[in-house]
């Protein structure tokens, strides 16, 4: 590829989806973007990118958004931040919203839906703590064909085994053909949505808990913390945000801060998080 | 270093397990049948048994009855590791005692997440 072309497709992502490309990802350009080329009835790459450069094609660019993002996910994906939420931050969101009732969830980067549908399993599993409360879990993401498959819950033989204990899959899960599938009860307590992060948040409305994992190692620095500055506007002042194991607000942001010990697990710094969930 | 006992009448499928369970610093022995399994499993009781369903002379679901019913030993986690992948077997082999369930084709990743799952790693 040559450089100019790298520039011109990184650029263009980078403003797009805040996705950083160094020059060293050429080699996941090329992967993921020949056979997009093939789908749209192009030789080559190149024929790809010389469309892009003359044409203002909508749909194709957010075609090639979307074959940028990387979606890897699975149910409970590093287990701490799934214990902190059971053990920590849900009890102490039973207290603090015991006159309300009310409790809301984002999932920023919620990919093919594993982490909501997790999340929705530990709510579900306390559900006589939660009988009578208004629990909202929003899943989103920029990838709008995640997210079809998310809405779907259904998931391969493979993806069921990696992080979802055997006791769940038999009691959240039946069998549908080759497919597994998320029993209805745990799907509709997830509502998705295509939301690209560098939009605003305004009409997101505000959270209790807010995991965005795995997404800012994808952004430069300025968009890191304009993100979560952002996003710490939108989370209770108790609230908790849960980051990616290589991720961090040190360094980005003051206006989280990371809970000692308790990795992932960021909470704001001029809040009262910590007595709340008990740490 | 924790003992796992690979159960399983397949050679290669012992092999891949053996390769995957020592990288993540088990000490394995193998057994080709359940018979041979509940034998070796009462001379020295391993950590972890991986066990495979259908197999001649024994197969897993009867060794693992007939493990569980050993009184006076401490009784090792029993991951199934079958190509049975329907729900009604993977009910049957919990309710028998199974503590995790693999359905193949497994990799190193599956065995890493469910001896995770039930605190061996």
């Amino acid at each position: 590829m040559r450089t100019e072309d790298f520039t011109f497709l990184a650029e263009a992502l980078k403003q797009r989806s805040g996705l950083m490309l160094t020059a060293d990802k050429v080699y996941l350009l090329e992967s993921r973007l020949t056979p997009l080329a093939r789908k749209r009835g192009l030789d080559t790459l190149d024929a790809l990118i010389q469309k892009l450069r003359i044409s203002r094609d909508e749909a194709l660019w957010k075609d090639v958004t979307e074959a940028m993002t990387t979606n890897e996910s699975f149910f409970f994906r590093d287990t701490t931040p799934f214990d902190l939420f059971r053990n920590h931050v849900l009890p102490g969101m039973l207290k603090a919203r015991a006159a309300t009732k009310r409790l809301r969830i984002w999932c920023a980067a919620a990919s093919t839906g594993q982490e909501p549908y997790s999340l929705a399993i530990i709510l579900k599993e306390n559900a006589a703590k939660l009988a009578g409360w208004n629990v909202e879990i929003v899943g989103t993401d920029i990838c709008t064909q995640v997210l079809e498959k998310a809405r779907a819950g259904t998931y391969s033989q493979f993806e069921v085994q990696r992080g979802l204990p055997i006791q769940m899959l038999i009691k959240y899960f039946r069998q549908d053909g080759d497919v597994w599938r998320i029993n209805d009860d745990i799907r509709s307590m997830v509502s998705y949505r295509p939301f690209n992060l560098l939009q605003s948040f305004a009409g997101m409305g505000t959270f209790d808990v807010i995991y965005c994992r795995n997404v800012l190692i994808y952004f430069d620095q300025p968009t890191k913390r304009d993100v979560l500055d952002r996003m710490r506007r939108v989370l209770g002042n108790d609230g908790a945000l849960f980051l990616g194991a290589a991720e961090t607000v040190l360094g980005i942001t003051d206006a989280f801060r990371p809970v000692r010990g308790q990795r992932g697990l960021y909470v704001p710094s001029d809040g009262t998080s910590e007595q709340l969930m008990g740490l | 270093m924790k003992s796992c006992l690979v159960v399983d009448d397949s050679k290669v499928i012992r092999k891949v397990a053996r390769r995957i369970l020592e990288e993540l610093q088990f000490e394995i022995g193998e057994a080709v049948d359940g018979k041979d399994a509940l034998d070796q499993c009462i001379a020295k009781m391993p950590d972890v048994v991986l066990l495979d369903w259908n197999m001649p002379v024994m197969n897993g679901l009867e060794f693992l009855v007939a493990l569980r019913s050993q009184t006076g030993v401490k009784q090792p986690i029993v991951v199934f590791c079958t190509t049975e992948n329907d729900m009604a077997h993977i009910r049957q082999a919990i309710e028998a005692g199974a503590d995790e369930y693999i359905m193949k084709p497994f990799d190193r990743e599956i065995i890493e997440a469910k001896f995770n799952q039930v605190g061996l790693l």
